[in-house]
């Protein structure tokens, strides 16, 4: 069977055709209204067609596609099967068998039949006869060409219709037919995979990114995506092969007015003057998830988070209004209230939150231009993509971390040689990871190259006048010149770094966002840049204590256990700065005195055993208040050099409390020496 | 080896496809018309379904909606034919639930290319 020639059964199967439409019309001249008739000869006609042009009878196809023509219009209920129309495509009958046949017939008689074909129709549709212009409908459209020999580095995003999986589209073959186009390095969005609870199995959720360097044209790139083009998201740009420091520039700056991408149907929104392509088909399912994601400008949403803010104030002036009141339904109200303001919180920072996959994504390319450059081979491993954070947040650290990578691939990692001189891999590493720890993201740049080298630190510390020459000066602190301004430690300014971005431009940006930088480095195992980073900028939980009269917020992320001191232990302790809790030693910090109290002790005092980065520190107050959610007001300028706060809240009778630095208080701990403080007011 | 499943009242255009996947290396099953080609459809395991639109008993609009009713079809990629005149024809077919198309007239490579392309071989 399967040795029969297509061809020969054509033969047959155009008889038979032919044959079925012949008996149609005869029937349809008695029963012209007769529906099941008219579309059964149109769908022999079509066959007829298809069929012919399939094996090069492209006379007959062409002829035939007359007769379907006028059919379909009678199928459509355009023009009605009258019998001079039926007696028509009758005549033309004989013309088609001969031509099926390969039977030598003269064109002019074909043309003939189809004029007679064509005013028939239009008599019976009640208009003139329109010049007829016989198309052939095995005219393919030739594929359009654009493809030149230029290599060319394109980006493509693409997010795909959430049914796809279930029409059989698959997306991994898209991917590896993406892949045999060129060199190609491949990212998922995954901004748009929806809480588990709400996930559909069968849908796409995601969205790629695709960088492709290829020689094929931007026709070859769209071709991989023929069948779902109308109901996608594609967004082709050529990048082109420009020097990193172009693509780096391409980075969204800390001052630009970032709009925060809601959904990954705008993935392409990286770049503002994108041509999203779009297609006119499908209209519905387009605007329909047009309509299911809204890009804003950032800025709406910190006018948003502002209101919210004032929002909390307000509700919780109520909650102390409804507490001292005996009014049972005011205290229902402000309790829900207090529920909703809470809700409405998260729910507008959750809107803010991104993944940092987002941040790292960047920076594979950014690796890639700096191993060539520099002639090193690096590996960039990242860990913790998943881990989100503030858009805002996610934007300002683009810069720094560039910065870091930088100085990483420049200054710590040695060449392959000096590497395997060293006895390490010739390949090196960098590690870009991040991490949720309570309030904080850490987020770590850590290379596996030579260190920190401290004799070239103090060097160029002494030369830049940072340091007295020949100063006794601890490692830790050694290491802290790095992060003074005007300090650079490139010996010779190269293309990648020295760029008069600093160090300390790195510790500023960083500190905006009030995160805090540590630096260690092992001598000769590499280097490791910590960033502290806190999830958010507007709203924490927090610990309302006294301390004496004044009132003071811990952030209630980095609260372990709170305890009591008994009088005994208080009088026990004295003279030490260390506490024993469950067997293990803690050390602490009496707030009191830090903050030169005059009140008299309350007798029972309470410890706050707060941890931040593995240390743990005690914190004596005099009462535990309550939570207490705490909108964050920045310290004014002339108070940025008091380390001990981080920021001030306003209380719900409208006072002032001031948010201790967890992190600031953890180190004066680890000094045991902490330096008494004016209370700042 | 793959399973496909051409679903077309032509025997010759069957026939056709059936030459040309087979020499791929793929196994074909044929079915006449729509209702042919869900009871077909039904009862086997194929990896990909080939269909005409225009054909009698039950057109292959009809059968692509019908094949994407049922879970265990879902997923299952379905092509269908189309001439260039069809426009419209293509988006109705999208819409029921068919995956791509190949536009009449073919050549046998062109269909092949296609078919790896969908099953990504």
């Amino acid at each position: 069977m399967s040795a029969v020639d297509p061809v020969e059964i054509f033969h047959a199967e155009a008889q038979e055709l032919l044959e079925q439409i012949e008996q149609g019309l005869l029937d349809l001249s008695h029963r012209p209204g007769d529906k099941e008739l008219v579309a059964a000869v149109f769908r022999a006609l079509h066959t007829l067609k298809g069929s012919g042009a399939m094996f090069g009878f492209d006379a007959l196809a062409n002829f035939t596609h007359h007769c379907e023509t006028a059919f379909d219009r009678v199928r459509k209920g355009e023009v009605p099967a009258t019998p001079d129309l039926v007696s028509a495509v009758l005549n033309a009958m004989d013309h088609m068998r001969a031509l099926a046949e390969q039977k030598p017939c003269d064109p002019a008689e074909g043309e003939a039949l189809l004029a007679e074909l064509e005013r028939v129709v239009a008599l019976a549709s009640g208009h003139a006869p329109a010049s007829a212009t016989p198309s052939s409908p095995a005219a393919a459209a030739p594929a359009a060409v654009d493809a030149g020999p230029a290599r060319k580095t394109w980006q493509v995003v693409f997010t795909l219709a959430q049914d796809v999986l279930v029409n059989g589209t698959r997306p991994l073959p898209m991917l590896d037919e993406l892949r045999e186009l060129g060199e190609c390095e491949i990212r998922a969005l995954t901004d748009a995979i929806p809480p588990l609870e709400a996930l559909n199995p069968a849908h796409c959720h995601l969205g790629w990114e695709v960088t492709l360097t290829t020689d094929q044209g931007r026709s070859a790139i769209e071709d991989v995506f023929i069948f779902v083009m109308d109901d996608m998201t594609l967004d082709i740009q050529e990048v082109g092969g420009e020097p990193p420091a172009d693509v780096l520039a391409d980075a969204p700056t800390p001052t630009a007015p970032a709009a925060v991408e809601l959904a990954p149907a705008t993935a392409g929104a990286a770049h503002p003057e994108a041509d999203v392509a779009t297609a006119a088909a499908n209209g519905d399912a387009k605007s329909a998830r047009a309509d299911a994601s809204v890009r804003v400008p950032a800025q709406r949403l910190d006018e948003l988070m502002d209101r919210v803010g004032e929002l909390v104030i307000a509700q919780s002036r109520l909650k102390q209004i409804a507490g001292a009141s005996q009014d049972m339904n005011l205290r229902s109200v402000a309790e829900e209230i207090e529920h909703l303001a809470s809700e409405l919180r998260d729910s507008m920072m959750s809107v803010r939150m991104v993944p940092v996959a987002q941040l790292f994504g960047r920076f594979r390319r950014l690796i890639h231009d700096l191993a060539r450059d520099t002639g090193k081979d690096i590996d960039l491993i990242t860990e913790g993509e998943t881990t989100e954070l503030d858009k805002t947040v996610i934007e300002r650290l683009a810069d720094p971390l560039v910065h870091l990578i930088r100085n990483s691939a420049d200054h710590g990692l040695e060449t392959p040689a000096e590497r395997l001189a060293a006895g390490k891999p010739a390949k090196g590493r960098i590690i870009l990871a991040a991490r949720q720890a309570g309030a904080e993201v850490v987020i770590t740049v850590k290379d596996d190259g030579r260190g920190v080298n401290r004799d070239r630190v103090r060097a160029k510390a002494e030369e830049n006048g940072l340091l007295a020459p020949g100063a006794v000066i601890s490692d830790s602190d050694l290491l802290q010149m790095i992060f003074q301004p005007g300090f650079s430690t490139a010996a010779k300014v190269t293309n990648l770094s020295g760029r008069g971005v600093g160090m300390d431009v790195v510790k500023r940006t960083i500190e905006g966002l009030r995160g805090a930088l540590e630096l260690s480095s092992p001598a000769g195992e590499g280097s490791q840049v910590a960033l502290r980073i806190p999830l958010t900028l507007a709203i924490i939980d927090g610990l309302l204590v006294r301390v004496g009269t004044t009132r003071y917020v811990i952030p209630l992320s980095a609260v372990e256990e709170c305890l009591e001191l008994t009088p005994e232990q208080d009088v026990r302790s004295t003279g030490r700065s260390v506490l024993t809790i469950r067997d293990q030693l803690v050390p602490f910090l009496r707030l009191r005195s830090m903050f030169n109290t005059k009140a008299p002790p309350d007798v029972y005092q309470k410890i706050v055993v707060v941890s931040t980065g593995g240390e743990r520190v005690g914190l004596v107050v005099d009462q535990i208040l309550g939570d207490h959610q705490t909108v964050i007001k920045p310290l004014s300028a002339f108070h940025a050099e008091v380390g001990a706060f981080s920021g001030a809240t306003i209380l719900g009778d409208g006072g002032v409390a001031l948010i201790l630095d967890v992190g600031h208080l953890t180190t004066e701990a680890a000094q045991n020496d902490p330096a008494p403080l004016r209370a700042a007011s | 080896m793959p399973a496909i499943l051409t679903v077309d009242d032509s025997a010759s255009l069957r026939q056709t496809i059936k030459i040309a996947l087979m020499n791929e290396g793929y196994s074909v099953s044929e079915a006449v018309d729509g209702a042919d080609g869900v009871s077909k459809a039904d009862s086997g395991a194929y990896d990909l379904i080939l269909t005409d639109l225009n054909m009698p008993v039950m057109d292959g609009l009809t059968m692509i909606r019908e094949l994407r009713k049922k879970p265990a079809h879902a997923g299952v990629p379905i092509l269908f034919l189309t001439t260039e005149s069809d426009a419209a024809m293509k988006a109705q077919a999208k819409a029921a639930g068919a995956t791509g198309w190949l536009t009449k007239p073919f050549d046998p490579d062109q269909l092949v290319k296609i078919v790896n392309k969908v099953l990504a071989r």
